[in-house]
């Protein structure tokens, strides 16, 4: 039997393909992949193992002199000690940052999914539009809106919300607020999704066994939306964590972020090793509030 | 009860329309303030209404080139990110292969990635490959992020196609390259042109990458970074109103054609069904 198997396959060739095109074109998907999968291992992954050697790297160096890889891993204590109220502020700013947005983004995403009618298409272009100019021009905006002379302010001191020489701009508000606004389009898209899914007729059920709104939106509509929540968390958080921009153009230096700190660490201290330390402390706890996260949400199919 | 399902009907969209108004807001200051002759250079409220910002958009040579930098960087990444996404999304949507749950992770992991820590990683190869950063590391870098919303995009246009036209087409005796180049490469067409519009405004915008890769060379978000701390032209807003205009007619335009297009689809089976109809 074997035998006739070795026979009847001759060099080379692999016993009947289940289709012939299958057959011919066996090479063909990894040639497909091949450029782009390339392009990612070099420039995406063969970075990340770069950064994590000049984490490492001694820290008595300079970019001048070059780095020596002595496996300082005394580095991370040393940037966590220096710098940790800017990686708290960060995860802080954009804790508070990402409630805002979940009370904003629900009911316009809400509104959008299910009130809109054949307005839908035109509101969900208002959401991204704002994505069509540039991040740092719109940042720039919320300069002038909250300026000094500007009326929100002016409005503010009026009702005495704001003393006399009460400021919004320089604030961690003004931080906090240019966050939410700057990624709440990403927290609102795939929440609109997932409450657009939402079949009114459940919430008729819910109301016709004699559910109060509030609670047929707490056992009804709520957990049907949490794929959507969970996804529109994340997709804000993880760049609002990161964000830089916002406090350095809405805040002073006591607004700044942990990615005010690494920019300077990199482009104008030329810490290499310390710079490369915070840049994974920031992923190290990216990553691990985003997966306790997804645990306690019980929701592992979103990645 | 009625009354009171209007009033939350009301209620939602209400708060919904001042979130999109708070959305709005900084696109209507932009708009405005690229009207503005502002009374000083660290000014940033609106003082006095000119078209000048409009006829002269280009204060200096430096924020001209720093334009035309970020397109020609723009059309570069968007054209090679284009065509490796669309190569790696036929690959996934088409093709059985070993390591595709490998593939699918290298692929998804560079948008979950915070940009602050793909643009320090690249900056650290770079220097210790030695390779000097300007142009070309901009590019590659905007590549870098762009192939996995290509590979996104193209996917999802690729999934929802109806396979059994290629089959009919291969009925029909067209050969493979016939049945890609007639049918499935029209199909897929809107999906590529969408992501490669996508791939254009994500380089064409970005900063916090492009800060860490681009040495000396400086694109229009470099430019605005820079002349934040110096006072920010006027014409900045200008720069910002186009690319806000722009992105609406193209968006506008393609929504057009697909509705238009949708109305053909729905037209031909009628003047097919019609047509022997009113020759008989």
């Amino acid at each position: 039997m074997t035998a006739l198997a070795h026979v009847s396959t001759p060099a080379g060739e692999p016993a009947a393909p289940p289709t012939p095109r299958r057959g011919r074109h066996r090479l063909l998907p990894y040639l497909l992949l091949l450029p782009g999968a390339a392009w990612l291992l070099v420039f995406f992954a063969l970075p990340l193992l770069q950064l994590a050697a000049a984490s490492l790297y001694d820290p008595s160096g300079s970019l001048a002199t070059g780095y020596a890889m002595t496996w300082a891993f005394g580095n991370y204590p040393a940037a966590l000690e220096q710098y940790w109220p800017q990686l708290a502020r960060s995860f802080g700013y954009s804790a508070i940052a990402l409630v805002l947005a979940l009370l904003m983004g629900y009911p316009l995403a809400y509104g959008i999914a299910q009130k809109a009618g054949r307005w839908k298409n035109l509101l969900l272009v208002a959401v991204v539009a704002p994505m069509f100019t540039s991040f740092l021009v719109r940042t720039l905006a919320w300069k002038t809106i909250l300026s000094d002379n500007g009326w929100v302010v002016g409005l503010l001191r009026d009702v005495h919300l704001l003393g006399p020489d009460g400021r919004l701009l320089a604030t961690p508000f003004a931080v906090i607020l240019g966050l939410t606004y700057n990624f709440l389009p990403f927290l609102v898209l795939p929440l609109y999704a997932s409450l657009e899914r939402l079949d009114p007729r459940l919430l008729e059920a819910a109301s016709d066994l004699y559910a109060s709104p509030l609670r047929a939106f707490q056992k009804v509509t709520l957990p049907l939306s949490m794929p959507g929540v969970i996804a529109g968390t994340l997709l804000f958080f993880i760049p609002a964590t990161g964000d830089y921009i916002n406090a350095e153009l809405l805040g002073t230096p006591n607004e700044y972020m942990i990615g005010n700190v690494i920019d300077s660490a990199f482009l104008v201290r030329l810490d290499y090793p310390q710079g490369a330390a915070l840049s994974f402390l920031l992923m190290a706890a990216i990553l691990a509030i985003v997966f306790g996260y997804l645990r306690k949400a019980g929701t592992e199919e979103v990645l | 009860m009625k009354l009171r399902r209007w009033l939350a009907d009301r209620w939602v969209m209400g708060v919904a329309l001042l979130v999109l108004l708070y959305l709005s807001l900084p696109i209507i200051v932009v708009a405005g303030l690229s009207f503005n002759r502002p009374s000083s250079r660290l000014s940033y409220d609106f003082h006095e209404f000119t078209l000048d910002n409009w006829t002269h958009p280009f204060p200096t040579l430096e924020m001209r080139d720093a334009v035309i930098r970020s397109i020609e960087i723009g059309l570069i990444a968007t054209v090679i990110s284009t065509v490796l996404g669309t190569l790696m999304a036929f690959a996934l949507v088409r093709h059985g292969f070993r390591g595709r749950a490998g593939i699918n992770g290298l692929i998804f992991l560079p948008m979950a990635t915070p940009e602050l820590v793909m643009g320090t990683s690249l900056l650290a190869l770079f220097v210790a490959a030695q390779i000097p950063l300007g142009f070309w590391t901009i590019v590659i870098a905007h590549v870098m992020f762009c192939v996995s919303f290509v590979v996104v995009t193209v996917k999802a246009r690729l999934a929802g196609m109806d396979r059994r036209l290629e089959e009919a087409a291969m009925d029909l005796y067209a050969n493979e390259w016939q049945t890609f180049r007639r049918i499935t490469l029209p199909l897929v067409l809107p999906g590529i042109v969408a992501a490669a519009l996508l791939a254009f405004s994500l380089s064409f915008d970005d900063f916090i990458i492009t800060n860490f890769n681009s040495g000396t060379t400086v694109t229009f978000p470099m430019y605005v970074w820079g002349a934040a701390g110096k006072g920010i032209p006027p014409q900045v807003n200008v720069i910002g109103t186009a690319m806000f205009v722009i992105a609406l007619a193209v968006v506008g335009a393609s929504s057009l054609q697909g509705r238009r297009a949708r109305r053909a689809a729905l037209a031909a089976p009628v003047a097919a069904v019609g047509a022997p109809k009113s020759a008989s």
